[in-house]
């Protein structure tokens, strides 16, 4: 059993983002998530936008920029094979694109249905064009988030920062 | 009924004013270039099914602005999830235009599911569109452009278009180009 962390690191990717002047937020609910969405809902500054299917958040994104705004997109790593046509829009108009990615599949999951997608994550990425950075440890979420974040905005790049399962904790069923 | 699709492009972007427009894969990009080349064209060569919620992003970040999708059937199928995404947002300066032609146009003119009666008009009102409409002559179109500059959205129309096929002509394909020089034209 892991200890209990020290730091919330569920409390500080919020305020990064809106550090960051992230004004939409474009999401699949996933429970992993569930502190960051509520607070981008609950924030005057972001506009929180529900997506039907993972791909969608490249078109709210790209849409964003044109308009002069900065998006991130929040899913689990479950979704991320649905992005990978999408992500050509990203990639060949060199639009700036941040994913923050919660897994399954790969610390002590129950659910097998998880596994393929959870293990090709990272690959499926990189194919795609995404820079692809991880945190497995609390202490290591904000500064990576905040990292990314001007990597993506700064040098007009693509990132996925993956906040693993051993992080987030095994899902009870 | 149907209309000619490139003159009723035309119509629709004439006067156009502070309008930015983005527009689906295949034909409709073809069409809107041969409106005429400007600016503020988003054109979409790929990522099929993204030109409504590219639609929908730019909407919410220049909410003072009318912001005009142009796609056509086949495009908008692969994305029928995001009709529901964006009726959720209710964003009131986006409007929608589908030029249906019932046909995949760019593989060889096979029937679309629009062929076989999917009505998305319909669609776009069960997700919760508030006000959709399906233009099948000249009186309509008229009225729907006036609606596209001026009502409350987010609207989706359907304009039915015959199955023909007007000489191509190209905007660029440069992704680069085309995003920086939109965010110049409106200023960021």
């Amino acid at each position: 059993m892991d200890a209990v962390p020290t730091v919330d690191w569920r409390q500080q990717i919020h305020p990064i983002l809106r550090a960051g002047n992230v004004r939409q937020v474009a999401y699949v609910p996933d429970a992993g998530h569930i502190r960051l969405i509520e607070a981008c809902h609950a924030d005057p500054t972001m506009r929180a936008i529900v997506l039907t299917n993972e791909a969608e958040g490249m078109g709210v994104l790209a849409g964003a920029w044109l308009g002069g705004q900065r998006g991130v997109t929040l899913m689990q790593s479950s979704g991320v094979g649905n992005c990978i046509n999408a992500l050509s829009l990203t990639q060949i108009c060199r639009f700036p694109f941040l994913a923050l990615v919660t897994m399954r599949g790969e610390w002590g999951e129950f659910n097998g249905w998880q596994v393929p997608m959870g293990q090709n994550t990272e690959a499926a990425f990189k194919g795609a064009g995404v820079i692809v950075q991880r945190c497995d440890h609390p202490e290591e979420v904000a500064p990576t988030i905040d990292a990314a974040l001007a990597l993506a905005f700064d040098s007009e790049v693509a990132v996925a920062v993956l906040l693993s399962q051993r992080l987030i904790g095994r899902k009870k069923f | 009924m149907s209309l000619d699709r490139r003159e009723a492009v035309k119509r629709l972007l004439a006067d156009r004013g502070e309008m930015l427009v983005v527009t689906g894969l295949g034909s409709p990009t073809y069409d809107v270039a041969a409106a005429g080349d400007d600016d503020r064209n988003f054109y979409l060569w790929g990522a099929m099914g993204s030109a409504a919620l590219i639609g929908l992003g730019l909407a919410v970040a220049q909410p003072a602005k009318r912001v005009l999708v142009v796609t056509g059937d086949g495009e908008l199928l692969m994305g029928l999830g995001g009709l529901a995404s964006i009726a959720a947002q209710r964003p009131d300066n986006l409007a929608i235009v589908v030029l249906d032609n019932e046909r995949y146009g760019e593989t060889g003119m096979q029937k679309s599911h629009t062929a076989h009666g999917t009505d998305l008009a319909a669609v776009a009102q069960g997700c919760g569109f508030p006000r959709v409409t399906t233009v099948t002559d000249e009186s309509e179109l008229d009225r729907t452009i006036r609606d596209i500059r001026s009502a409350e959205g987010p609207m989706l129309a359907v304009i039915k278009v015959t199955a023909s096929e007007a000489p191509r002509v190209l905007p660029s394909r440069d992704g680069v180009e085309i995003k920086n020089r939109f965010r110049k034209a409106i200023g960021i």
